[in-house]
């Protein structure tokens, strides 16, 4: 027996959301690692509580109530480890993401090199650049002061010089940093981070050592012109964010105490499983999660050699939709809606919905606009994270979206719908997906309490995964091609387990779907016309096997790049029927 | 559940802190009876930096700089003064550009806070001061009408209400504003244009009370110099039944406007605050209830946005709702004695 399950069997994961706490246990069962039951409360970030623990005892206290066993003590803190009597857990993870974003300063040296590599870097957390500063800078030090102590940021990201390489320049850049920080109350200082020219670690520890609030070190992000490794920078960064939010959020210092230190950030964490995924089960196509939750949009990317983490909070579903028009218009987000609704309307619902970031949809109409903001937003994410893929990754084209196999998807706006067929097609949608590949929903958002757990077992998220405690939606066909509307440019041959055959005739601009339920499997024949091309190379067909889902195999005749109808009317009508095939309703 | 309270009462004890952005002398102390005007506290704030490069305009190293630099941290120095001298038989003059006080010297550079400018913080709410937080401001106290909204322009001010909305979904425009009006905190519905903002401005007059703002006149609601507030939000909502009952039947009152910026992390919320005489004092209004029936609640989201409403039942489990989403939901029958079903995550308590 493994090591891990000596010392703790069940684990209960914590995961502090901006609109929900959420309290998951993992325990053994016959042997293996299972997700047990989820019990979620209102998380308790903001006034009138302003302590994020309370939330997380509301959680464990529903979750209790589910499974009908006690996991408070009086004093209302976890019982660990699990008593003999069945109360408690052996041990106790969590993950974070609630709270305001990041405020961040980028500085490097060379706008292409260690800037962009800092700039990427940053994205991997929960931040909102406020400023980037470089050599190429135009402004004086004393507007450089002037503009840190305007903007106040929490975190302050510099990178820049090849080990061993320019020192000079980084001094000169270092210096309104820390004479913006001198100048800063104490407790309004930033955390600095340093991950460049690891030969300046003492000269940067005396510019800015008794300055900043509290000044890490990572390895350089940037060692040489032409190699960028911001992993192990990544990881400090996570730890940085956990700090940061101590100081800004009552109660993160506690269930840091409870969980023995194995807090991360929730995107960190989905992250880390995502690299995790990719090395294990990695194939020659890549692994891609995306998170569409109330405070951010996290896509993170596992490819053969490279991972990708991108945290957006400017496409988050809460409080910063209000500046999704910064980034999108209008007219691009209602294209998305099967009912015709005034551009004032979804204006209206942008900013209302900001000050509500935990309201759902309760009618059909608002339901609709939520679910076309979800789109533009994921979209939008989806184009922002491809720009910063590895080049080089399998691809029928490389101005779509990579070959991923499977797709993961989670957080509220996904989880929380309906139908299978509703998350689906929002998928389709925004991520555009190209050849085939299983889309799979994590109805549970349990992926970053994985990443989470494996700090503490590295056995739970093998065996959770494994288990089916995710949602298989199906496996989707897409071809790539640009045609006519309604010309045939698929056909496909499903053949069963039990020898039975479904076939479907794919036209131009229509979804199709063969019935393949859960835990089957089959062989998939597809004979590509036209030229479209599956993965197989233009016009050309094969035999695959096949999964079954939610709603067995999808075949998306849309065309990629998708290009919706201008008629609004033609367009609506076209939404709808889709939404009906994927039964959507 | 636990449910959010939004507070719009007749009567309450209201305490509120008042705080320097940056640290300063109290003027206030405790048991000081203040007016909204009152100043409370004070400080200096520069607003911009001055870097004077010395060993770069000198054409020296930075230890050598440093040796001929005449000023020192804190030293006040006018526009032109002179801070360091170079050697030679024509020697160049470092002077500074501005008036400013040093802030730092050293690496050859000087560093002086330049624009200052003084800070005076206003009690804002007429009330008793019953905490001091040195250097930083006041803690008052008062009793009073309170009415909450969900978005202000940062601006605070009092002044006598004068009610221009017949009903909570009446429009204000700019022809309804005439110098009878100049200094008066105005009760409007909703404003749908920005010359209304302006012409309010031009009165002047000390605020506007609105129900809801169009997203389009944030940017111009936020140049105005007076506060204006919005009690449901954005578009075109009508105020809701008890803030507006409260608000029009305090016509003619002192009131105080804070129409402080939204922090769902602090908990700062725009609000109204009408200072009542009391004879002792009201109980503080509770910030946490638990849902349950016969409790007064304010929709957050439609159905009925912004209604309010009492509820009748707190439904088992999960209710499926018309959007097809299943969450904690309550039977809410609302002031038109329509019952609609809710998801509590929509719901906050009025109180």
């Amino acid at each position: 027996m493994p090591s891990s399950l000596i010392t703790g069997n069940s684990l209960l994961a914590i995961d502090v959301g901006a609109a929900n706490t959420r309290a998951v246990l993992f325990d053994v069962i016959e042997g293996e690692y299972r997700f047990v039951a989820s019990g979620a409360a209102p998380s308790t970030a903001e006034a009138p509580f302003k302590d994020v623990a309370e939330g997380a005892r509301n959680a464990i206290a529903n979750l209790a109530n589910i499974l009908g066993r006690t996991l408070l003590d009086d004093a209302r803190g976890p019982i660990m480890p699990g008593q003999p009597d069945g109360s408690g857990v052996d041990a106790l993870v969590v993950t974070v993401s609630a709270g305001p974003a990041v405020k961040t300063v980028v500085v490097g040296l060379l706008k292409d090199v260690s800037l962009d590599s800092a700039y990427r870097l940053t994205e991997s957390t929960y931040s909102r650049i406020l400023d980037t500063i470089g050599l190429h800078d135009q402004r004086k030090p004393d507007q450089l002061i002037d503009n840190l102590l305007r903007t106040r940021p929490d975190l302050v990201v510099i990178a820049g010089g090849t080990d061993g390489g320019a020192s000079r320049s980084i001094q000169k850049l270092l210096e309104p940093i820390g004479l913006a920080s001198f100048l800063m109350p104490d407790e309004k200082r930033p955390t600095v981070l340093f991950a460049g020219n690891e030969k300046m670690e003492e000269e940067v520890r005396s510019l800015l050592g008794s300055l900043a609030a509290s000044l890490h070190f990572s390895p350089n992000i940037r060692p040489s012109l032409d190699t960028e490794d911001t992993d192990p920078a990544e990881r400090e960064l996570a730890r940085m964010f956990i700090n940061i939010r101590k100081r800004q959020m009552k109660g993160v210092e506690l269930l840091d105490i409870w969980s023995g230190g194995h807090i991360l950030p929730t995107a960190y964490a989905a992250g880390r499983m995502v690299r995790f995924l990719s090395k294990v089960y990695g194939s020659q196509k890549g692994i891609l999660s995306v998170d569409l939750g109330v405070s951010a949009t996290v896509i993170a990317a596992g490819f053969k050699n490279k991972s990708t983490l991108k945290v957006y909070p400017q496409f988050g579903l809460g409080e910063n939709l209000a500046g999704l028009l910064q980034y999108t218009t209008l007219e691009d987000i209602l294209r998305w809606s099967p009912f015709d609704i005034p551009a004032s309307v979804l204006l209206d619902y942008l900013h209302q919905k900001s000050l509500y970031p935990s309201a759902i949809a309760a009618t059909k109409e608002d339901f609709a606009l939520s679910q076309a903001v979800a789109r533009q937003a994921l979209h939008l994410a989806t184009q922002f994270a491809q720009r910063d893929f590895p080049k080089n990754i399998a691809s029928i084209k490389p101005t779509l979206a990579p070959l991923f196999e499977p797709i993961l998807a989670g957080g509220g706006a996904l989880s929380d719908a309906s139908r299978p067929g509703q998350s689906l097609l929002l998928l389709l949608d925004s991520l555009q997906p190209v050849g085939v590949t299983t889309v799979i929903l994590d109805q549970n958002n349990l992926l970053s309490l994985l990443g989470s757990a494996a700090s503490q077992n590295n056995i739970l998220p093998v065996q959770v995964l494994e288990s089916g405690a995710f949602l298989s939606l199906g496996t989707v066909v897409s071809p790539v091609i640009s045609t006519n509307y309604g010309r045939p440019i698929l056909r496909a041959k499903l053949t069963y387990e039990n020898g039975t055959e479904a076939r479907v005739d794919l036209k131009f601009g229509s979804l199709e779907t063969l019935p393949l339920p859960s835990g089957e499997a089959g062989k998939l024949t597809i004979q590509c016309l036209h030229g479209a091309d599956v993965g197989f190379g233009p016009g050309k067909g094969g035999t695959i096997p096949v999964s079954g889902g939610a709603l067995g195999v999808v075949f998306d005749g849309r065309g990629r790049p998708l290009d919706l109808p201008s008629d609004p009317v033609r367009r609506r009508e076209l939404i709808k029927k889709w939404n009906w095939t994927l039964g959507g309703g | 559940m636990q449910a959010p309270v939004h507070h719009i009462t007749g009567l309450t004890s209201i305490i509120r802190e008042r705080l320097l952005p940056i640290s300063g002398t109290v003027l206030a102390r405790v048991q000081q009876k203040v007016s909204p005007v009152d100043v409370v506290a004070e400080t200096k704030w520069a607003r911009e930096h001055l870097m004077l490069d010395v060993a770069q305009i000198l054409g020296i190293s930075p230890n050598m700089a440093d040796r001929l630099i005449k000023c020192k941290v804190g030293d006040r120095l006018p526009e032109n003064a002179e801070i360091a001298v170079g050697r030679g038989i024509f020697p160049r003059h470092v002077r500074t550009t501005r008036e400013g006080r040093v802030v730092a010297v050293g690496g050859g550079q000087v560093l002086m806070e330049v624009g200052e400018s003084k800070v005076d913080l206003r009690a804002g709410i007429p009330g008793t001061v019953i905490e001091v937080i040195p250097d930083r401001g006041v803690v008052i106290q008062t009793a009073g009408s309170l009415v909450q909204g969900v978005w202000g322009n940062g601006r605070i001010n009092s002044g006598l209400l004068v009610n221009l909305a017949e009903k909570p979904d009446g429009v204000l425009t700019a022809g309804r504003l005439d110098v009878s009006l100049r200094g008066s905190i105005i009760l409007a519905g909703i404003v749908k244009d920005a010359e209304t903002l302006q012409t309010a401005a031009e009165l002047p007059a000390r605020g506007l009370i609105l129900s809801s703002i169009p997203p389009s006149l944030i940017p111009k609601a936020r140049e105005m110099r007076y506060p204006i507030i919005a009690t449901e939000g954005f578009g075109s909502l009508p105020m809701n039944s008890a803030a507006y009952k409260l608000l029009s039947t305090n016509a003619k009152r002192e009131v105080t406007v804070n129409a402080e910026i939204y922090d769902r992390y602090t908990g700062a919320k725009p609000e109204v605050i009408i200072p009542l005489p009391t004879s002792s004092e009201p109980p503080a209004p509770r910030e946490v209830e638990t849902f349950a029936p016969g409790l007064q609640v304010r929709m957050r989201r439609p159905p009925a946005m912004g209604m309010i409403g009492s509820i009748l039942s707190i439904k088992p489990g999960l209710t499926t709702l018309p959007s097809g989403l299943r969450a904690p939901a309550a039977e809410v029958k609302l002031e038109n004695d329509e019952t609609v079903i809710a998801p509590l995550a929509n719901l906050e308590v009025v109180g």
